[in-house]
């Protein structure tokens, strides 16, 4: 049942990729302060923007599963967080090497996004010792949804309170994520970001594709294992 | 439910009154930690910054004791069966535990903030202690929320004697912030109230949110 249009989404998301990445490297011009270090930017803020989303949104699958009882909807919640998490190693180390080539350090405890960003992914990292430390099946579905729904409403409530202690000694001079950048870098920023998103969509899919296909095999091989057994006793 | 919440409440209160478990253990540990810190910072009076800091985490990780504490009567005696047996609403379960949580963190201020002036803090305690104890008010309402839901997170977990502290750090940093910017000034040798309210603030908001969150989604944990 994921399995339907997972083709094309794939080959969408591949051309995005393409497209985005040499809308980067041939397209966007040189950043007049950091040169090329700052490319990296278009694949950190986007990473960023879309781990964040898709913790939400497994914030919001876990309230449709707590609803509606019905545990596709944790296993979707799952994989959206399981893929964000992944994402989340990949901003942090994009992050330190874009704060080593322009600050000199690889950690700076004044860049507030960047700080709610570690906050967040040491409570979602929470998620795996938690949902894989509960045997029933029922009850871990249930139990990681309330985890994913308290997570989620951290989030928003965590960058505000990051960002309230650093505009104290650290006013913000200049927005990072795309208010003002200039026309052609913002072209390929929103590229890029289209990008990401589409890749997050089908990996999403194609996890719980492979999750779906798995399951339905495990369920067969035991029917097929009982019928064995009856025979053999009859 | 208040008739159900305050007599689940009154057994908690009596059950620590007897076996005095959690509130001296955690009273212990502040103690044992401002040592520590004496030692470990090589400082014998703090202010300041430093202080808030010390002051607060000190107070978060004691809390944590509370925290992994808050079920353990019920689950090694087995009378976590009888409560959910019982036709209670869940909510007067997570009402009951999050004030019991709450008066331990205030029996634990009550040693805890004395022994910290008295040990560490450079100037006098009393210099602004109205001020410090509403951000303890408000920040023990935070903690007793958010607390009482993370014990119920962890209580099916298999181990949740590390998933606790792992849990509900990471969950208290907006918390830490709030609480610990708005003491820094509080706790300086000559002390002002500056940006005082926008921390309070802050602290409110983290406490309405985890309260009416707790709130909405207890009903889902402890069932069966």
């Amino acid at each position: 049942m994921y399995a339907k249009g997972l083709k094309s989404l794939s080959i969408a998301s591949v051309v995005a990729v393409a497209a985005a990445l040499a809308l980067v490297f041939f397209y966007a011009p040189l950043d007049a302060d950091q040169g090329f270090v700052q490319k990296i930017f278009y694949v950190h803020v986007p990473m960023a923007i879309v781990a964040l989303c898709g913790f939400v949104a497994g914030g919001l699958m876990a309230i449709k599963h707590l609803r509606s009882g019905d545990r596709t909807w944790d296993m979707r919640s799952y994989v959206a967080i399981h893929l964000s998490i992944i994402l989340g190693v990949g901003v942090l180390a994009t992050g330190a090497i874009w704060a080593k080539a322009s600050w000199g350090h690889w950690w700076v405890w004044d860049e507030p996004v960047l700080v709610s960003f570690l906050v967040v992914f040491l409570l979602y990292c929470v998620y795996y010792p938690l949902r894989f430390s509960i045997d029933d099946p029922e009850r871990q579905a249930r139990y990681s949804s309330v985890f994913a729904i308290a997570a989620g409403a951290f989030v928003p409530l965590n960058f505000a309170a990051v960002r309230m202690a650093e505009s104290f000694t650290h006013p913000r001079v200049l927005s990072q994520t795309g208010g003002d950048l200039p026309g052609q870098m913002r072209l390929t920023f929103l590229a890029c970001l289209l990008a990401m998103a589409l890749l997050f969509v089908t990996l999403w899919k194609l996890e719980l594709t492979s999750k779906n296909a798995s399951m339905q095999l495990k369920r067969l091989r035991a029917k097929l294992l009982a019928e064995a057994d009856a025979r053999a006793a009859a | 439910m208040i008739g159900a919440a305050v007599a689940i409440l009154r057994k908690d209160l009596r059950l620590e009154l007897r076996t005095k478990e959690s509130v001296p253990a955690m009273s212990l540990f502040t103690v044992t930690c401002f040592v520590l810190f004496h030692f470990g910072l090589d400082r014998d009076s703090l202010d300041g910054e430093l202080a808030a800091g010390v002051l607060w985490v000190t107070l978060l990780l004691a809390a944590v004791i509370g925290v992994t504490r808050l079920f353990a009567a019920e689950r090694e005696q087995g009378g976590i069966d009888g409560l959910l047996l019982a036709p209670v609403d869940r909510t007067a379960l997570f009402l009951a535990k999050g004030t019991a949580l709450f008066v331990f963190l205030l029996a634990l201020e009550l040693v805890a903030l004395p022994s910290f002036g008295l040990l560490l803090l450079g100037p006098d305690l009393r210099d602004a202690l109205p001020e410090l104890l509403l951000v303890l008010l408000l920040a023990d309402l935070g903690l007793a929320a958010v607390g009482a839901l993370t014990a119920a997170l962890a209580a099916e977990a298999r181990a949740r004697e590390l998933i606790v502290p792992l849990l509900l750090l990471p969950l208290l940093v907006p918390l830490l912030i709030a609480a610990s910017q708005a003491s820094e000034p509080l706790l300086r040798v000559s002390p002002s109230t500056e940006d005082l309210g926008r921390w309070l603030g802050l602290l409110a908001l983290y406490d309405v949110v985890f309260l009416l969150l707790s709130i909405a989604v207890f009903d889902y944990l402890l069932e069966d």
